[in-house]
């Protein structure tokens, strides 16, 4: 008996100082953040909760910094890599899954070796050919929507998810509606889309989460600051305010609350542990 | 089953995404190499063929062992922690006790937030005069200079990526110990052996396929670090803390020598590469069914 509750309470105390750790970072942002100019942010011995308690910092990181800009930038971004994703991934899977052709041996392996290329390594050419393509934010912004948007239109993780999802529907569902009339696009829009909605959920999900933190591939190619997505802008909140840990602390958790919301309300989807493996790396 | 689509309808679906791919991954890929044996440097507009001086030049380069070097220290350190830890963690959480989830959730925080968020949080607690200083001087030892000191900073930096990655792996193990037949903790309870002994012999036998993925899934990505780099000391001081990808783009696109620059990628590519391969036909063959 004694031996349990000793068991229990060290797992507890584990888990609570683990689960302090994760959070510890972003609860000292937070304190700087709300702590007033008469206040020593390298006050020592350190204080948690802030003496002169203020928002001032996020009224006036808000007026310096367009969030909103920042943020409907990056929810287009995301908006569109997760659209294209479901549609060429969906599209791409059906015939992996469910059709014999020539070479489709090796449009599988080709598609799987993609896995393996990552995209740091092939970002110079990729840089050039977007360049090539006009596809940058000095042509205009629409063109700089769709380079961020295109590198990531579709993945193997993606092609492979649906692919599986198709496999896993019985083969009495497509012949049904071939008898009753379907011609192959109304048997893969009307018949197998509906009943592969969990997985594109997942792919859309993952996909959001992966396109809204992406930060390499838009330092590269924006050029504009009214073109900046939200981890661009809040890198650059360095710059703009140099020493100023007040107003970069505001900014920084300010930009964090959309996908916070966004992780709390789909949490089950993250850590379920049903889709493991899911995020890109 | 009748063949109810017509010759070219496959084709159709695939050219979307092919279309993409094509232009997005197979072209660079391929151009990567090509790349790799022009001459930027003294012009853009104008590459000039320089055959494999590229690559001598690379293998000449003293920055280049520093960055390589810098860049399997982040293997080793952040690997096996990553790999072990947050098993440690999912056998502890695995447990008919209150609060999992919210201690899930509370873990899983830092993978979700945007790196360059969880970068500056860290640029903070690493002030000179940050909290972590605090902690350390007040048990009496110097100041660190986490991220101005060569000695420390790309430390500082890996204890970020793991901190970040923690939450990922440990819902990978989570899902792997949901297989792990209940029978034989039982069995092990009767003989009275204790935690150690107990996962020693039953759990991490049985999932030492998902502690080899997450073995090749962390070393990956550790070889792909740049925004905690970028956000945190620019691969300073010194090229401490400059690792491939944060080489490469500095010489890509600060120095504008995008030859030499292709030619480190060349490199990136083969060691991730050789990862993913065994990653793929060692241990996600169910996943992708070949």
């Amino acid at each position: 008996m004694i031996r349990k509750f000793i068991e229990k309470f060290t797992t507890h105390a584990i888990l609570i100082f683990v689960s302090l750790l994760s959070i510890f970072p972003f609860i000292w942002l937070i304190s700087t953040s709300l702590k007033g100019n008469s206040e020593n942010i390298f006050a020592y011995p350190p204080q948690i909760i802030p003496a002169d308690f203020t928002w001032a910092n996020y009224s006036g990181v808000w007026d310096k910094v367009d969030f909103i800009r920042y943020f409907v930038n990056s929810m287009v971004v995301a908006g569109g890599t997760v659209l294209l994703n479901l549609v060429l991934s969906a599209m791409a899977g059906y015939p992996l899954a469910r059709m014999e052709f020539k070479g489709k041996k090796i449009t599988f392996f080709a598609i799987l070796a993609t896995i393996m290329i990552p995209f740091q390594a092939i970002m110079l050419p990729v840089y050039l050919i977007t360049l090539k393509l006009h596809l940058v934010d000095s042509v205009n912004d629409i063109a700089g929507f769709i380079g961020l948007i295109m590198p990531f239109a579709v993945s193997a993780f993606g092609i492979f998810l649906m692919r599986q999802a198709f496999l896993g529907i019985p083969k009495e569902m497509e012949e049904a509606a071939i008898v009753d009339g379907c011609n192959v696009f109304q048997v893969f829009t009307k018949v197998l889309i509906p009943m592969v909605k969990p997985s594109l959920a997942v792919l859309a999900i993952f996909t959001f989460i992966g396109s809204w933190g992406e930060f390499l591939w838009p330092s590269i190619v924006l050029t504009k600051e009214t073109m900046y997505t939200l981890p661009v802008g809040v890198n650059n909140l360095q710059g703009m305010f140099s020493s100023n840990w007040r107003f970069i602390a505001a900014g920084s958790i300010l930009s964090t609350i959309p996908i916070l919301i966004f992780f709390l309300a789909m949490q089950r989807y993250f850590i379920s542990g049903e889709n493991e493996g899911a995020v890109k790396g | 089953m009748f063949k109810y689509y017509g010759k070219y309808a496959p084709y159709l679906f695939l050219l979307p995404a092919g279309v993409v791919l094509l232009i997005f991954f197979f072209i660079p890929f391929f151009q990567t190499f090509g790349l790799s044996f022009f001459d930027y440097s003294s012009s853009i507009y104008n590459p000039q063929f320089i055959g494999w001086q590229n690559y001598t030049k690379l293998f000449h380069s003293a920055i280049f062992y520093k960055v390589l070097w810098n860049t399997f220290i982040y293997l080793f350190v952040a690997v096996p922690i990553l790999a072990i830890f947050p098993l440690f963690l999912a056998i502890l959480i695995n447990q008919k006790i209150r609060g999992v989830t919210l201690y899930k959730i509370l873990i899983y925080l830092p993978v979700i937030v945007s790196i360059v968020v969880a970068a500056i949080a860290f640029k903070w607690l690493y002030a000179d005069q940050g909290i972590l200083n605090y902690i350390v001087t007040s048990l009496g030892f110097k100041p660190i200079g986490w991220l101005t000191d060569p000695k420390y900073a790309l430390y500082s930096v890996i204890i970020v990526t793991i901190w970040k990655g923690i939450g990922y792996y440990m819902i990978i193990y989570l899902a792997a110990l949901m297989s792990v037949p209940k029978e034989l903790y039982e069995a092990c309870d009767i003989d009275g052996a204790n935690f150690l002994t107990k996962h020693l012999t039953v759990t991490v036998p049985h999932i030492m396929p998902t502690i080899a993925l997450v073995t090749t899934i962390s070393a990956i990505s550790a070889m792909k670090v740049f925004a905690e780099i970028y956000v945190m000391t620019k691969g300073g001081p010194l090229n401490s803390s400059k690792t491939i990808v944060y080489y490469i783009y500095e010489r890509a696109f600060e120095n504008l020598d995008l030859g030499f620059a292709s030619a480190m990628a060349v490199v990136l590519l083969i060691i991730v590469m050789l990862f993913s391969l065994v990653n793929i036909f060692g241990f996600e063959r169910n996943k992708y069914q070949i």
